[in-house]
């Protein structure tokens, strides 16, 4: 260190620390954090006016009417129900285990399975029909139709543990395919009822 | 020099600083993503356990439906509005909303398109049904009810 060697000299970085803060504020103000999350729905297309009304009936059977007023109050097929209970009596309905003759029908359906082969699954013809009112809270809303949710996500998992003995999370893309073509989320959102005037 | 500071306390040094702070700007550019538009409306979502992750940023459209935010009320009061783009609008503006949101996707992306509809917990459904049948007017089925993900009450 006698100094018989010559440096070069040291750029001075005690502003690099500003500038990182700048920039650290900059992303701060300009972005936000929250990932978009939600209960994904598929409307139905608008009927084309010259099909008839009856021609897209369900059997009667086959839909489960769940209505929900403005009070929050929730009607599962024709009588009153607890938001609890909604899970189970739907997921009673749709799964239809003893072949009960005001549940669901079912039909065989052949699914193209990941190594080629075929698997005959048989699914429900069962729909949940969900109504409301104009005046009905978009929260309960929100309530029930994640509790229909979770009647499919339940059923899927069954199926899956059966199938495959994984988990629906733990499933690759391919296996994934096969059990929600097998348990397909049927849910109808009707056009609201017009609520009853007194 | 050296023997004059001897019986000081060393200063701590602060070159790691920068670095710290770079590891924080990194987390932060990497878990966020822009804000595109000022929201004009207050909303709280409402809770739900359900939850799906929307993917694809970009084929996403966002409808907001909640009260005028406080400066905005004194124009246009405190009934819930309907924000679409930077300003407010009726339910039967979303069929020009949908055509002018289409006509920005690539034709290949055009039919994964979804329309997520932010709406405030405490809105009636006769406004979010009047925006339903819109968006099935225009053709843009694939929705998604924006929402908390957390236990239910």
């Amino acid at each position: 260190m006698a100094g018989n060697k010559r440096k070069t000299p040291d750029i001075n970085a005690s502003s690099q620390a500003d500038i990182a803060f700048l920039l650290l504020v900059f992303f701060l103000v300009a972005t936000t954090m929250n990932t978009d999350k939600g209960i994904s729905r598929v409307l139905p297309p608008i009927p084309p006016e010259d099909v008839k009304v009856e021609d897209q009936k369900q059997k009667e059977r086959n839909v489960l009417l769940v209505f929900v007023n403005g009070a929050g109050q929730l009607m599962v097929g024709d009588e009153m129900t607890d938001i609890r209970q909604l899970k189970d009596k739907a997921k009673e309905f749709i799964l239809n285990v003893n072949d009960e003759e005001d549940k669901p029908e079912k039909e065989d359906k052949e699914i193209d399975m990941p190594d080629g082969s075929k698997w005959v699954y048989t699914t429900s013809k069962g729909v949940i029909s969900l109504q409301t009112t104009r005046d009905t809270n978009y929260e309960t809303y929100i309530q029930v139709q994640n509790e229909l949710t979770r009647v499919f996500s339940e059923i899927r998992q069954d199926v899956s543990m059966q199938k495959f003995g994984k988990s629906f999370d733990e499933l690759n893309e391919d296996e994934r395919k096969v059990i929600t073509t097998a348990v397909q989320q049927k849910i109808s959102e009707a056009e609201p009822r017009k609520a009853i005037k007194k | 020099m050296k023997k004059k500071g001897s019986k000081e306390l060393p200063a701590i040094s602060t070159a790691s600083l920068p670095d710290v702070i770079f590891m924080i700007l990194f987390f932060f550019m990497v878990s966020t993503t822009m804000r595109d538009q000022e929201v004009l409306v207050r909303y709280k979502l409402p809770n739900a356990t359900e939850v799906q992750k929307l993917e694809k940023k970009n084929l996403v459209s966002y409808i907001h439906i909640g009260v005028p935010v406080t400066h905005m009320q004194a124009r246009y009061g405190t009934a819930p509005k309907i924000q679409l783009n930077d300003t407010y609008k009726t339910a039967k503006d979303i069929g020009d909303f949908i055509a002018a949101e289409r006509e920005q996707l690539n034709e290949a992306d055009r039919a994964q398109m979804t329309t997520s509809i932010k709406a405030d917990r405490e809105t009636k459904m006769g406004m979010i049904t009047d925006v339903k049948q819109e968006l099935r007017r225009a053709n843009a089925l694939k929705i998604s009810y924006a929402a908390v993900e957390g236990e239910v009450k």
